[in-house]
């Protein structure tokens, strides 16, 4: 019996690729998405491991706030010189060598900043005690000996034609400066850091630029043959204050690996996510194709019972056909997930995301996770047309055209449908609304909601679809003549399996739809709040629009003339009732450059803050129990505690607030951050915006690549790039899933055009011409596509409306241009999933298909 | 090996032409190069003045619209059309408008008048092949094939199919060619023809069935 399922699926090879389709691309995903971060993860792995590699302990600035590693130092407490001296005192201590790690912008031929995806702008410093610890090494020239000289990393180098000799622009601290490249150098065991930068100094260049004199970040040192680095760290350890640490290189290689795993595995389930969705999209399909198949065999099922076949044989045939398929689709998937691995590294490069990358990893869990996700899902979705193949009696093989006898459980399919829509529903609004549930519980409940919804909805699918094929074959009996009607016709005669194939489609539009208007009404809400709360003239932001940038630039606008207020907002981390927020500082003329509302105090607060004064959000106040006259005690990077008395409480504009948890005066930030920055730089000019004030203000400007001048509209489609740029990569995943159900509607037509053989036959004889026949085909798609628009985008617009409601993000939008395009999506998609199915009813030979049965 | 060999044959306006044959006697193949869904290897078919066995694909469809009617043997009805669309879809096809007073007169003839709005499941196979037969007369076509009519029929059910054959080419001058492999159904034609390893071996015209199973016997032997 195993042997006939076997050969039966030999007998049908189209059909049986056709059916694995739609699970290959799933597994790919996730296949890919393991290559993809295993890839990225070990190319941080290496870039750790190889920076200390000859260290046996590690010396850095240990900051009050985070994990106290945040990788470039210019937050940390930087280390005093005179403990280097102290520490190479130690007799366990063989070689000890100071060094700075900051940021630095390197700026292109072009006067741009070089842009760093995410990786930002590297700086160190290189002496010649050091060179033990140095993980670079030179491509070309030489190390930096003199106070103008600098290194560059060999890719930005050959990216921006950059020679040894050539000079070359850097933003350190203040305005751009010019330097000598005198050679260029490159990390040790990775192909690619990513976006990152990197500018190698002299160590007296580097403390200077980065105001670090008599200073380091780090410290690096060997151990005396004879001493474990274990016995080093301890001999460390009395030498140093409570702002600094000291870690054995391992210790410190994994720590520093352990900040960036982190990151990269909320990525990597993010991406996971999307090969999930891609999968249940394939369940839908593999599902309908099976149904569609074990239909067509019906007689053929029925002669294996007549010769005697068991029902558990049937079933068993039709599981094992689901094994091999599954099987099959996911080798195909493991290893294509190879290939998709470098095409999504490409997609998030090009949305400005370059991640380090080293040579590929391929391992082992990849694989089984791969395999068994495929198996497993393509197992499920046959369990229920393999029941279905059991229900197939004998008496079927006598009979033309017989049909399967309805379940047992037939008659209350409709009470099915309608309870698992209301009980999905239900479960989505506990995970949204009861928030005493933990986050997790809350996420499973929204989720398994969802993924039921789905399923509940293409349960009632099927009533639907005739009175919905009514509309929506209109157009196509309007302007496709009799193949349209007939069309219309033939998507309503099954109305089950048009509404199964129709369902996969729903999915992915849904999701789309949901990401789109969440989006939509981001975006409206933060236009409505900035165009309120910004009042000034321009505003100046980093060119990436949110890193924070030195100061030097809010100097530089004050100097022009005509400028009657620059309002530089500090930004910076603190930490505060146990855990980390954000903290702004504030000029006491900030009112005339942000105007909010505010639930305590008025425009005046800011004026009042003096050095102890403090204004909160009106949420965080609400979390922290805060009013005004409240005490709080709030902790800086270097660790000093500022005792601070809430004056003030904002009401914020949703999504939009200028300030932090906490905003202190600006000179009490000044005072307390080692090394402040802007967040924004606001100016108000005389005569307002104007062609000649902006020229004014970007000549003045122009000693500073990394700042950004902007007037009010710039400033909200610069801080509005993000939300595109996220948007942009969950279209693009998500139309993943898309192209998983456009292989469900080839299928569900390829298998429907061999149904009706004979009937194609007829038509033909009766005169039908080829291209009317693919006509027909091509509405027919349509019409299934249109019907997947027509359940998937309401069903998205409804996720956003219960979604939107919970995170309560503002402005709730329907953006109807965007959902217009999702429907001329949707039917393009139908016309190009319909071309090789027409084509194929095209063709068929009319005697052949008269004498087919 | 030739399925038809030298085969002659002439079907003149308003003739119901039979041919028989035991399996594998050609007769189907004849009937399907007659219509055009087969090509010979050599020889003519010539319908209306036009020699068909040259057209492409686009022209044999054109004169498929214009020439020739079919009935088959398990009807091949659209089960989402009603009957009166079911007849009236080669027109629907070929964008052109029904004459309406001939659809009445077809409809009262297939005795199909109250059945316009039925769906084929709700027909008996009887009404079926009428709706099939009305299908095949509504555009008026040069020549009918008709392959094995009452194949898939009772034999009360086929005898009225058969009439409405012989019917059909008398009052309405329809010309007919019907393949059949029952002494019955033959018997209804003016001219039957007999055919044997893919040669016409014998033609009876006006015959009974006595007479056609005679034949019949003679070359099943």
């Amino acid at each position: 019996m195993t042997r006939v399922a076997l050969r039966g699926l030999l007998g049908r090879k189209l059909r049986a690729a056709l059916t694995a389709f739609a699970i290959v691309l799933g597994v790919a995903m996730v296949s890919g998405t393991f290559v993809l971060t295993d890839t990225i993860k070990s190319a941080f792995t290496t870039v750790f491991t190889q920076a200390y590699k000859n260290a046996d302990a590690v010396i850095t600035g240990k900051s009050a706030i985070g994990n106290g590693n945040n990788g470039n130092g210019s937050n940390a407490p930087t280390l005093p010189a005179s403990l280097l001296t102290r520490v190479q005192g130690l007799p366990q201590v063989g070689l000890a060598s100071g060094g700075i790690q900051d940021q630095a912008q390197l700026v292109g031929r072009d006067g741009k900043v070089i842009s760093s995806g995410g990786g930002g702008g590297l700086a160190f410093s290189h002496t010649s005690q050091g060179q033990h610890f140095n993980p670079l090494s030179l491509t070309s020239g030489n190390w930096p000996a003199g106070p103008d000289e600098v290194d560059i990393d060999a890719a930005t180098a050959s990216k921006h034609s950059y020679r040894v000799g050539d000079e070359i622009g850097i933003v350190a601290r203040g305005p751009v400066q010019r330097f000598r490249v005198v050679g260029t150098v490159k990390f040790a065991g990775v192909s690619s850091l990513g976006g990152a930068t990197m500018a190698i100094f002299t160590l007296p260049e580097a403390q200077q630029l980065f105001h670090k004199q008599n200073a380091y970040d780090q410290i690096n040192i060997a151990a005396k043959s004879g001493t474990s680095p274990a016995q080093l760290v301890a001999a460390i350890k009395p030498l140093l204050g409570p702002s600094a640490q000291v870690r054995t290189g391992q210790a410190q290689a994994a720590q520093a690996t352990k900040d960036t795993s982190g990151f990269l595995n909320i990525f990597q389930d993010f991406l996971l996510a999307f090969g999930g969705i891609a999968l249940f999209v394939g369940s839908f399909v593999i599902a309908n194709t099976l149904s569609i198949t074990i239909a067509q065999r019906t007689r053929e099922l029925a002669t294996l019972r007549t010769l005697g076949a068991s029902r558990r044989q049937v079933l068993r045939s039709v599981l094992v056909e689901a094994f091999v398929i599954g099987t099959t689709a996911s080798i195909i998937g493991l290893f294509l997930g190879l290939l998709l691995a470098k095409g999504l590294n490409s997609l998030l490069v090009s949305l400005g995301i370059d991640l380090p990358q080293a040579s590929t990893v391929f391992k082992t869990r990849t694989i089984i996770v791969a395999l068994l996700v495929g198996i497993i899902i393509t197992m499920i979705a046959a369990v229920r047309p393999a029941l279905r193949a059991t229900r197939v009696p004998p008496i079927a093989a006598a009979r033309e055209g017989a049909l399967l006898p309805p379940s047992r459980w037939a008659k209350y399919g409709s009470q099915a449908a309608y309870g698992t829509v209301v009980i999905a529903v239900a479960l989505m609004l506990v995970g949204l609304i009861v928030s005493s549930l933990s986050t997790g519980l809350r996420l499973l409940a929204v989720g398994v909601g969802a993924v039921a919804l789905f399923i509940g909805v293409s349960m009632v699918a099927p009533k639907l679809v005739p009175p919905l094929v009514r509309v929506l074959g209109w157009p196509a009996s309007r302007i496709g003549g009799s193949a349209g009607k007939l069309a219309q016709g033939n998507s309503s005669r099954n109305p089950a399996r048009t509404a199964s194939t129709a369902s996969a489609l729903m999915i992915g539009l849904a999701l789309v739809t949901l990401v789109g208007v969440l989006a939509a009404g981001l975006r409206t809400g933060f236009k409505t709040n900035v165009n309120k709360a910004f009042v000034a003239n321009y505003a100046v932001t980093a060119s990436n629009n949110f890193s924070p940038i030195g100061l030097a630039s809010e100097q530089a606008a004050r100097q022009v003339a005509g400028v009657t207020a620059v309002v530089g907002v500090r930004g910076g981390d603190g930490r505060a009732f146990g855990s980390n927020i954000t903290v702004t500082g504030v000029p006491p003329n900030v009112s005339q450059a942000i105007k909010i509302d505010w639930t305590h105090g008025s425009q005046q607060i800011p004026a009042q803050l003096g050095a102890n004064g403090a204004f909160v959000g009106k949420d965080y106040a609400k979390a922290q129990h805060l009013q005004v006259g409240s005490p709080l005690l709030m902790e800086t990077p270097k660790g000093q505690f500022l005792l601070l008395t809430v004056i003030g409480i904002t009401n914020p504009p949703q999504g939009a607030s200028p300030y932090g948890d906490i905003s202190i005066s600006q000179a009490r930030f000044d005072s307390a951050y080692q090394n402040p920055q802007n967040l924004f730089t606001f100016v108000n000019i005389q005569g307002g915006v104007s062609a000649a004030n902006t020229r004014t203000l970007n000549a003045a400007l122009a000693g500073f690549p990394d700042a950004k001048l902007q007037t009010k509209s710039q400033f909200i489609d610069n801080q509005l790039q993000g939300l595109t740029l996220l948007l942009n990569l969950l279209y693009v995943l998500l139309s993943l899933s898309i192209v998983v159900s456009l292989f469900g509607i080839v299928n569900t037509l390829v298998l429907t055009v061999f149904e009706r053989t004979r009937e194609l036959g007829m038509l033909r004889a009766v005169g039908m011409s080829r291209r009317q026949v693919r006509r027909m085909i091509r509405h027919e798609s349509v019409i299934t596509a249109l019907l997947g628009a027509a359940f998937g985008i309401p069903l998205g617009i409804l996720l956003a409306v219960m979604i939107g409601a919970t995170i309560n993000f503002g402005t709730f939008t329907i953006p109807v241009p965007t959902l217009i395009v999702f429907v001329i999506a949707a039917v393009i998609a139908g016309l190009i999933a319909a071309i090789w199915p027409a084509r194929r009813a095209g063709r068929l030979n009319v005697l052949e298909a008269l004498s087919y049965e | 090996m030739h399925a038809l060999r030298g085969v002659s044959l002439d079907v003149a306006r308003g003739n119901l032409v039979a041919v028989m044959g035991p399996s594998g006697s050609g007769k189907s193949t004849l009937m399907h190069t007659l219509a055009g869904l087969d090509k010979p290897t050599s020889g003519t078919v010539t319908i209306a003045g036009t020699e068909i066995t040259q057209l492409d694909d686009a022209d044999m469809t054109r004169l498929r619209r214009d020439h020739i009617g079919f009935v088959f043997q398990f009807f091949n009805l659209l089960p989402m059309l009603t009957a009166e669309e079911n007849v009236l879809l080669p027109l629907s096809i070929a964008g052109e408008r029904p004459d309406s007073d001939w659809l009445e007169e077809l409809m009262a003839k297939t005795g199909l008048s109250d059945r316009r709005k039925h769906r084929p499941s709700e027909l008996s196979g009887g009404q079926q092949q009428r709706v099939a037969i009305a299908r095949a007369l509504v555009t008026r076509p040069t020549i009918l094939f008709a392959d094995e009519p009452t194949g898939n029929l009772d034999s009360k059910t086929g005898g009225e199919i058969l009439d409405l054959l012989r019917d059909s080419a008398r009052d309405y001058q329809q010309t007919i060619v019907m393949v059949t492999h029952e002494a019955r159904a033959a018997s209804i034609a003016d001219r039957i023809m007999f055919l044997a390893d893919g040669l016409i071996v014998k033609e009876l015209t006006d015959a009974d069935q006595a007479q056609v199973l005679e034949v019949m016997s003679t070359l099943q032997s």
